[in-house]
């Protein structure tokens, strides 16, 4: 029996709700979504955490500009470090942002460790950054975090969609609670995702259009504030029970 | 020191064995600890005896035996087969301490002896584990 697993549900419990940012595609935005939702709330006065559970290409620090040169401290486990007053935990801490050759039991393992021994303490929400595909860290994510909400992010390209209605049918055949697809670089005004995402039966939360100065703001919470794309993302946000 | 946070799930998955099993009290936890996760015994067996004191009589005569697993490791490319231990005193102070707080990153600080390949596998000595537990129903 790995004890690991049972404290999971003490360390959970006393978040008040947790949101799984999740994509069947890679490249589509989960990390800008997830630290633009950690953003937004913590400027709502939130207590918020932000989990990146992409082992394999962690991005939520490079966007947030957190840079991760010493260990979290230790109470009683690991605290997450405060990051623009988001309580902020990833593997980079201890990969030193090194290749990391994980394997599927590599990936289970971590995250049983992380979900283990992170104090999170009282919080109003945890963002979880999740890694594309319907892999180890989805199904690990289902099974160890059991209240985790998800919101699905595309790009309008029919590629993207074609794998995020994997992930959604998944999802949707173990009955768990999908909040809808955030639609990220829209290039043009059609509705043509809009129409497919509600052909699937799903809510459409919105759509962030490309913007092209978008890069220039990531590492600078402040700058990302007022990029046009966090702005778009504010609006598509009205539409979803979060505040 | 997150041994803290590791002894309080031996103690919550205890709780659910004694519920599982309608046990009256507890005689012996027997835990398997993974030697990549590189506890301080001293301070995981501290936590155990300072957790259980705010339990009730259930764990009033327990006893913890603690053993450590050893860590193997297997390239996956040349087969070579070698002990954590051994490479141990060539990771550096940084690497060794992320190594106690998430026993997987071994494979982002080390490489294979043999042949330098980073595609290698933990093929026994990780995670925290109960091995058996001891009581009266």
């Amino acid at each position: 029996m790995d004890t690991r697993i049972s404290v999971i549900d003490k360390r959970l419990q006393n978040i008040n709700r947790i949101i799984a940012v999740a994509s069947g595609k890679g490249g589509v935005g989960k990390s800008l979504v997830a630290s633009f939702l950690s953003i937004l709330l913590t400027e709502q006065g939130k207590k918020v955490g932000l989990l990146d559970l992409d082992l394999y290409g962690p991005s939520s620090h490079i966007i947030l500009g957190a840079k991760p040169s010493q260990f979290p401290e230790e109470d009683k486990g690991i605290i997450p470090p405060k990051i623009h007053n988001i309580s902020f935990m990833s593997i980079v801490y201890f990969s030193e942002d090194k290749p990391s050759p994980f394997r599927g039991q590599d990936i289970t393992n971590i995250i049983i460790e992380l979900l283990a021994i992170t104090q999170w303490g009282p919080l109003d929400y945890l963002i979880i950054d999740m890694p594309p595909g319907i892999g180890e860290e989805i199904l690990d994510t289902i099974h160890y975090i059991k209240r985790a909400e998800f919101l699905v992010v595309s790009t309008p390209s029919k590629v993207a969609l074609g794998a995020v209605g994997k992930l959604t049918s998944i999802l949707q055949e173990m009955n768990l609670p999908l909040l809808g697809i955030l639609e990220n670089m829209a290039m043009t005004s059609t509705t043509s995702i809009e129409d497919n995402v509600k052909k699937m039966g799903i809510p459409y939360i919105g759509a962030i259009k490309y913007d092209s100065k978008l890069e220039t703001a990531l590492g600078d919470v402040q700058a990302l504030s007022n990029t046009e794309a966090f702005k778009d993302f504010i609006t598509a946000m009205i539409s979803l029970d979060i505040n | 020191m997150h041994e803290w946070a590791l002894a309080e799930s031996i103690i919550v998955a205890a709780l659910e064995a004694v519920d599982k099993e309608k046990l009256k009290n507890i005689k012996e936890i027997n835990i398997n600890i993974g030697e990549l996760q590189q506890i301080e015994q001293d301070i995981f067996d501290f936590a155990l005896h300072e957790i259980v004191k705010s339990q009730n009589s259930l764990f009033k005569e327990v006893i913890f035996n603690i053993k450590t697993e050893e860590s193997i490791l297997e390239c996956k490319n040349c087969k070579h087969i070698w002990r954590f231990s051994d490479m141990k005193k060539k990771l550096g102070e940084d690497e060794s301490e992320a190594i106690h707080f998430i026993p997987e990153v071994v494979l982002v600080h080390m490489r294979c002896p043999n042949c330098g390949s980073p595609d290698f596998k933990i093929s026994k000595g990780r995670g925290v584990t109960i091995t058996s537990i001891k009581g009266e129903r």
